[in-house]
């Protein structure tokens, strides 16, 4: 059973992140994920001070309102003339600074592992089962990722065209009446709800990885939306139940493990991908020199 | 509480680490300064990330913490982690942040799955990778501060040895090939810099936020002049006066890691640049922008009274028109 809920876990994180991951690498925002994933923090720790518990809604809140902080910083600092990289840097080091500080500075209060926030520890995810009624209703933390993936897919879904046309052609968008800006933050705070239901079980640092890598990866396969997230959804499932049986077998990080596949998985794409991958170049490349000599 | 900061200012050990974090600020400071300009600014995360499987695998190699070894694999698997990021953008059309993000993500999970390796191994000797996460300037050995200080002055002397030649590269490498400069070589020791520049900043800040120390004072330099030279100055002192408020204060409020009090001192002199720089500061353009709006203010109130004038006279005019047509 416990085989079943971490996997399960890792999948659920798995297709929450790769359908968003999507449209954040089409968007060139793949850096601003990172940028999320680490800000978070101090919400998370203020979320504690205020609560005394872990009480996953207002952590959950905390991290969303932080994430959307994170994204108007970054943006206010680029309207001001700065380079995007330079301010998601900036941004993103001072906020995960101050969480740090924020929870070593009450250590003896917040039950809160700074190892846990990076790494995750998933394989624990079975013991913290969600009760209701007296009534074992399996981990709280498939709930939760459950519930944020339904809420990723319902909004992505009722505004699947608006979504697109932002992440393909952001000043088509803004002609024909779409608020670019509205969808913009919509999109970040899904990015950073996900971050945060994700984080407890799997750290912040899979989280990069599960937003990036299989979107890339599928963005190497296909060259329709649709299909792209179908594929990064398969990608970032196959990545974690992979990383699982790799991790049991090593006897080593889970996490670790999920990413490391889903990076295997890449650089098979990478080389193979029948649209865009090295080999496929390569003989495109001479075709062409045949055809034309 | 004073007294303790007497007592420690003092001791004889502490001046050594208080040295070395000043080195240390100053170098990557310098270094920073024209990762910023080259819009490298977010390699140094990558690059920090991409360091622990390098440094796992040399304690897997030795079995011993040497912070000189751990500095080796950590070099090698930056070098690494920059050409996959070339390799990347070059070879499919996957564009740079994504590919920074892959193999930041790919690399560090690699190196947990190492770590907990290691760990799990039952090896009682691998504490010292823990400190990697977050950095413990205060606690480094005086070896260390050695090692860290001694690398920090000489890539400060590169730079200032090759500033001419790097920058033309980072400004204009077209213009610096037509020169006969070997504009590849310098980009490719620029890069092995960053990469050096960066293992050594994870001895104080630790890998999360190491790219603090690269990028904070750089743009908070960029906000001062517009000179490269003062720039670079600037960035450097920046980065020192940093390094060296993040280790004292550190090092007096028991409980609190050394990365982040160094991250934050480098912001708050972000923040204060953002509001009062001359020229570029919030403060400086809110003063204009009202200077702005009076002069035009003022002239579009002598152009209001203009027209009134105008207007006064068409009317008189039409009037006295009318007239005659009665």
């Amino acid at each position: 059973m416990a085989d079943f809920w971490i996997i399960l876990t890792g999948t659920l994180v798995a297709a929450t992140c790769g359908v968003l991951g999507c449209f954040l690498v089409l968007r060139k925002m793949a850096m601003v994920g990172d940028a999320i994933s680490h800000s978070v923090l101090p919400g998370i720790a203020i979320a504690f001070l205020i609560s005394g518990s872990r009480d996953s809604i207002l952590m959950l809140a905390g991290a969303a309102v932080l994430g959307l902080i994170t994204v108007f910083l970054i943006q206010s600092l680029q309207n001001g003339g700065l380079q995007s990289d330079a301010s998601i840097g900036i941004v993103f080091t001072a906020l995960f600074a101050i969480g740090v500080i924020l929870i070593s500075r009450n250590a003896a209060h917040i039950d809160l592992d700074l190892d846990c926030v990076l790494f995750g520890e998933i394989a624990y995810v079975q013991w913290d089962t969600l009760i209701i009624n007296g009534y074992d209703m399996g981990p709280a933390a498939v709930w939760l990722l459950g519930g944020t993936l339904l809420v990723v897919l319902i909004v992505i879904g009722l505004f699947y065209k608006q979504f697109k046309l932002c992440a393909f052609d952001p000043a088509l968008a803004a002609a024909v009446g779409i608020p670019v800006a509205l969808f913009h933050y919509l999109l970040m705070g899904l990015v950073s709800l996900s971050t945060v239901a994700s984080f407890e079980s799997v750290g912040a640092i899979l989280v990069v990885g599960m937003l990036i890598v299989p979107a890339s990866t599928a963005y190497l396969l296909t060259d329709r939306l649709s299909v792209m997230l179908i594929y990064s959804v398969l990608i970032g499932a196959a990545s974690s139940i992979g990383g699982y049986y790799a991790a049991k077998w090593l006897d080593a990080s889970i996490a670790g493990s999920m990413i490391t596949v889903a990076g295997l998985l890449f650089v098979l794409a990478f080389v193979f991908s029948p649209l865009h991958g090295l080999v496929a170049r390569y003989h495109k490349r001479r075709s062409l020199k045949a055809a034309s000599a | 509480m004073l007294s303790t900061f007497f007592n420690w200012i003092t001791d004889p050990n502490m001046q050594w680490i208080l040295m070395g974090s000043l080195l240390l600020g100053l170098g990557s400071g310098v270094i920073g300064s024209f990762t910023f300009l080259r819009k490298q600014s977010l390699l140094g995360d990558a690059l920090a990330h991409a360091a622990l499987p390098g440094i796992c695998i040399a304690f897997m190699l030795s079995g011993v913490k040497s912070i000189g070894l751990f500095m080796i694999g950590a070099i090698v698997s930056g070098v690494l982690a920059t050409f996959g990021i070339h390799a990347i953008t070059r070879y499919s059309r996957i564009k740079q942040d994504a590919a920074l993000g892959i193999v930041l993500s790919v690399f560090f999970g690699v190196g947990v799955v190492m770590m907990t390796k290691i760990q799990h191994s039952g090896n009682g000797n691998q504490s010292g990778l823990d400190k990697y996460m977050f950095g413990q300037a205060a606690s480094m050995m005086l070896s260390d501060v050695y090692l860290v200080g001694i690398v920090s002055l000489i890539l400060v002397a590169v730079c200032t040895l090759l500033f001419k030649e790097f920058k033309l590269v980072s400004f204009d490498p077209g213009f610096a090939r037509g020169m006969g400069i070997k504009v590849g070589l310098l980009e490719q020791l620029l890069l092995l810099m960053t990469v050096i520049a960066v293992v050594v900043g994870i001895q104080a800040v630790g890998v999360v936020l190491v790219a603090a120390l690269l990028i904070t004072p750089a743009v908070a330099a960029r906000y001062w002049t517009d000179a490269l030279g003062v720039m670079i100055v600037l960035a450097g002192l920046f980065g020192a006066l940093s390094g060296v408020t993040g280790t004292l204060i550190s090092g007096t409020l028991s409980n609190l890691p050394t990365g982040p009090v160094t991250v934050l001192a480098a912001s708050s002199i972000f923040l204060v640049s953002v509001v009062f720089a001359p020229g570029r500061g919030m403060v400086s353009k809110l003063l204009r922008r009202m200077r702005q709006r009076n002069e035009v203010k003022r002239s579009y109130g002598n152009g209001l009274a203009a027209v009134e004038g105008d207007r006064a006279m068409i009317s008189n005019r039409a009037n006295s028109s009318e007239r005659s047509a009665d």
